[in-house]
Order: C-alpha cells, then sequence, then structure tokens
C-alpha cells in the first residue's frame, strides 16, 4: 500500500506558485474575516476557532507542499489544488452537520422554555385571581362585620 | 368552571385541551358549543403564539389560557396542554381542534370509550358517519399510514391523523416525555402507545370540512409529513429515548 503511494508520488505535479499564492490569500481572508467578526461581537470565540483551522490547515498544506503530494498520492488524486479544495469541502461539510446537531438541540432547549414559560405564566394567572378573589372575600366580611366603617376598610 | 384548578381539593377529573393558532374567528364558537355540551370539562385553549386575537377570544368564552410566547408546532401546543393536565392531576384528558373540524357533539363518545377502560379514544372520521372531502394526496396518505399503524398496532386503526382523542392518566403519563413529537403527533405515537401496552381504541364521530383558514396538511408539507413519519417510525424500535437530562422538565417542574 504505502509502496504503491510512494511510486505514484513522482507523477504528481507541485503546486505552482501561482496556485499557492491563491490557497494562501484564501487562508488569510478566512482569518481576517473571522477576526473582524469577532471584533464587532458578531461570532462567539467558541464558533471562531474551527474557522481558523481551517485557515492555518489550508495554509501550512499550501506551504508544505510535500505533505500534500503525498496526501494526493493517498487518495488517488493527480492533481494536489483537487486535493485541498476536496478537503475543505470536507471539513465544512462537517462543520454544516455539526451545526445542524448544535441547531436540533438549540430547537429542543427553546421549545422547552417556551413551553415552561407559557405554564408559568398560565399559574402566575391563576394565583393572582385567587389572590384577587380572596382580597374581595375579606372585603366583604369586613364590611360586614362593621358596616359603618366600610370607607376605611375599602381605603 | 375554569381550567386551572387546585391539585388537591376537590380531585379534577377530566381536561379539554384545544390547541389554536391564529383561530380567533373560530376558537370562540368552538369553546361555547363544547360549554354548551354540559359535560362538567375544565376548558383549556393553548395558544401556539398566535399573531391575531385567538388568546383573548378564547378566554371571553370561558376558557383558561395558556400561551405560548413563540409558535412552537402544533404537536408542542398539545404537550404543554398535556404537561398540564399532568402536572394539575386530571384523571382524564380529551383534545379537539380549534378549527370547528371535531363536531363537541362527539366529545361524550370518548368519554364513554374512556369509561370502558380504553387508555387512547382516537376518533375517527371514516368508521362511520361519511368524512369531509379532501384532497387526493391527503387521502393516500392517510390510506397508507393507516395501513401502517393497523399493522403495527395489531388493531383496525382507519384515522391515524385523527386529532380528536381521549387519553387516560396511564397514557397521558406516556405523553408528557420531553420526546413527543413537535409536528405532526399521529402515527408515530399511536404505535408508541401500543408499544407501552396502552389499550387503544378507535370511536367513530363525525367531523365537519374546515370553517376558513388554512390546514396544516397542505401542499409540500405533505411529503414532508410522509418522510417524517416514515423516518421516525423506521427508527422507533432502535431510537435511543430522550436523554435523562432532558425528559420530563416541562411535566415534572414547578
Amino acid at each position: 500500500m504505502i509502496a504503491s503511494v510512494l511510486d505514484t508520488v513522482g507523477d504528481i505535479t507541485p503546486l505552482l506558485d501561482r496556485q499557492r499564492y491563491v490557497a494562501l490569500t484564501v487562508a488569510a481572508t478566512i482569518v481576517v474575516v473571522v477576526c473582524e467578526l469577532v471584533r464587532r461581537r458578531k461570532l462567539r470565540e467558541e464558533y471562531s476557532w474551527v474557522w481558523v483551522a481551517t485557515a492555518v490547515v489550508v495554509a501550512a498544506l499550501a506551504l508544505e507542499g510535500d505533505v500534500l503530494t503525498y496526501l494526493s498520492a493517498f487518495v488517488g488524486s493527480s492533481s494536489p489544488v483537487w486535493t485541498l479544495f476536496f478537503g475543505t469541502m470536507l471539513f465544512v461539510l462537517a462543520l454544516t452537520l455539526q451545526f445542524s446537531v448544535r441547531l436540533s438541540r438549540l430547537t429542543h432547549r427553546h421549545r422547552t422554555l417556551g413551553q415552561r414559560l407559557a405554564l408559568l405564566e398560565a399559574e402566575l394567572q391563576r394565583l393572582r385571581e385567587r389572590e384577587e378573589a380572596q382580597r374581595s372575600a375579606d372585603r366583604r366580611a369586613a364590611n360586614r362585620a362593621a358596616p359603618d366603617r366600610e370607607h376605611d376598610v375599602v381605603a | 368552571m375554569r381550567g386551572i384548578r387546585e391539585p388537591t381539593a376537590v380531585p379534577p377529573t377530566t381536561i379539554l385541551i384545544i390547541p389554536a393558532f391564529n383561530e380567533a374567528e373560530r376558537v370562540g364558537a368552538v369553546v361555547q358549543a363544547v360549554r354548551a355540551q354540559g359535560l362538567g370539562l375544565d376548558v383549556v385553549v393553548v395558544d401556539d403564539g398566535s399573531t391575531d386575537k385567538t388568546a383573548s377570544v378564547a378566554r371571553a368564552a370561558g376558557a383558561t389560557v395558556i400561551s405560548h410566547p413563540y409558535n412552537l408546532g402544533y404537536g408542542c401546543a398539545l404537550h404543554t396542554g398535556y404537561c398540564h393536565a399532568w402536572r394539575a392531576g386530571y384523571q382524564r384528558l380529551l383534545q379537539m381542534d380549534a378549527d370547528g373540524q371535531h363536531d363537541p357533539t362527539m366529545l361524550v363518545r370518548l368519554v364513554e370509550a374512556l369509561d370502558r377502560g380504553s387508555d387512547v379514544a382516537l376518533g375517527s372520521r371514516y368508521v362511520a358517519d361519511g368524512a369531509p372531502p379532501s384532497s387526493a394526496a391527503k387521502r393516500i396518505a392517510t390510506r397508507l399510514f393507516a395501513a401502517i399503524a393497523s399493522r403495527w398496532t395489531g388493531m383496525r386503526i382507519t384515522d391515524p391523523t385523527s386529532g380528536f382523542q381521549g387519553l387516560s392518566r396511564r397514557a397521558l403519563e406516556c405523553v408528557v416525555n420531553d420526546g413527543f413529537p413537535e409536528d405532526y403527533p399521529d402515527t408515530d405515537v399511536l404505535v408508541e402507545h401500543h408499544r407501552a401496552g396502552l389499550k387503544l381504541t378507535e370511536v367513530p364521530v363525525r367531523m365537519h370540512a374546515r370553517a376558513g383558514g388554512l390546514s396544516m396538511h397542505r401542499g409540500a408539507r405533505i411529503a414532508y409529513y410522509g418522510y417524517k413519519m416514515l423516518l421516525t417510525l423506521m427508527l422507533l424500535p432502535v431510537r435511543r429515548p430522550t436523554p435523562l437530562r432532558a425528559r420530563d422538565t416541562v411535566a415534572r417542574c414547578s
């Protein structure tokens, strides 16, 4: 297996300088945009690191051409550019799947929260009505006990 | 009679929950028609984040209203009603739709079925009395899921999507779990009831065509409904229960 991979390495043309620059520019752009979003508080740090990690991996592979060449041989690709972008695509795919999972969890929490709030409000409403009924019953009882002081009690 | 009562004083017996989303024009008449039956039901309308006057109309008609802060879906509205009933200690629960499709004079049939010892009384428009017309896609979906539900529960079920139901306290205990589906809780819930060892009965009821407004079973949603239901049913035997930390958080907290 390893021998056959090493055999094909020689057939793979390494990244052209221009391709390398494009990959590095993409990586740098990701880092800059992510940092700016964190600075503006539009992206939380806990979600930013995955993107920065993607950029770092892309940059590292672009700079260290040999690793990319071996990877290309391993996956059976003749072009390192294809390998680079295929890898990035897989990474983004995993990321979106993870977001769907997080979204499902958030939806469940948001649902439970809404339900508990609704039940709590209904309970509060019931207690308020009971208190109000109790208060007016007390008032009526007091008025019956001392009709001449009615105004004092009401006030 | 108001829907929320002391859990300990006189034991409350039967509650009717009506999930409603933007049904201001219909829910008032439904609540009044139910109260006119004189069954002594505590009527609770679960307002699922309506943007119209559903809540105030229902309250004016004499129902207790529980309002979701935002729209959570039909299944969620039912689940909130179940949890309320569970917490308040009701022994029996009836549920019907707010759009006027379910005939309040049929409620007594559900109560009778529960009295005869059923845990789940399913009001079916197809057993007798004739059904209101519906679209071809809907008829095919109903036929398909009726066949699946019948096969998986071992009894003849003709109307698995019916939201006109009665539940015993035993059945209520099963549905207050937080894993209750938020959209389209029907065939899968029936199969789960059967797996939990509950006794299901189908009760013939009369249903009307919608008195207006929009049905939740329309257009592309029927396709999603079919997909969701098949996936849920296929995974049912191997699916993990809701994680313990997330279970019954709505029903048991107070």
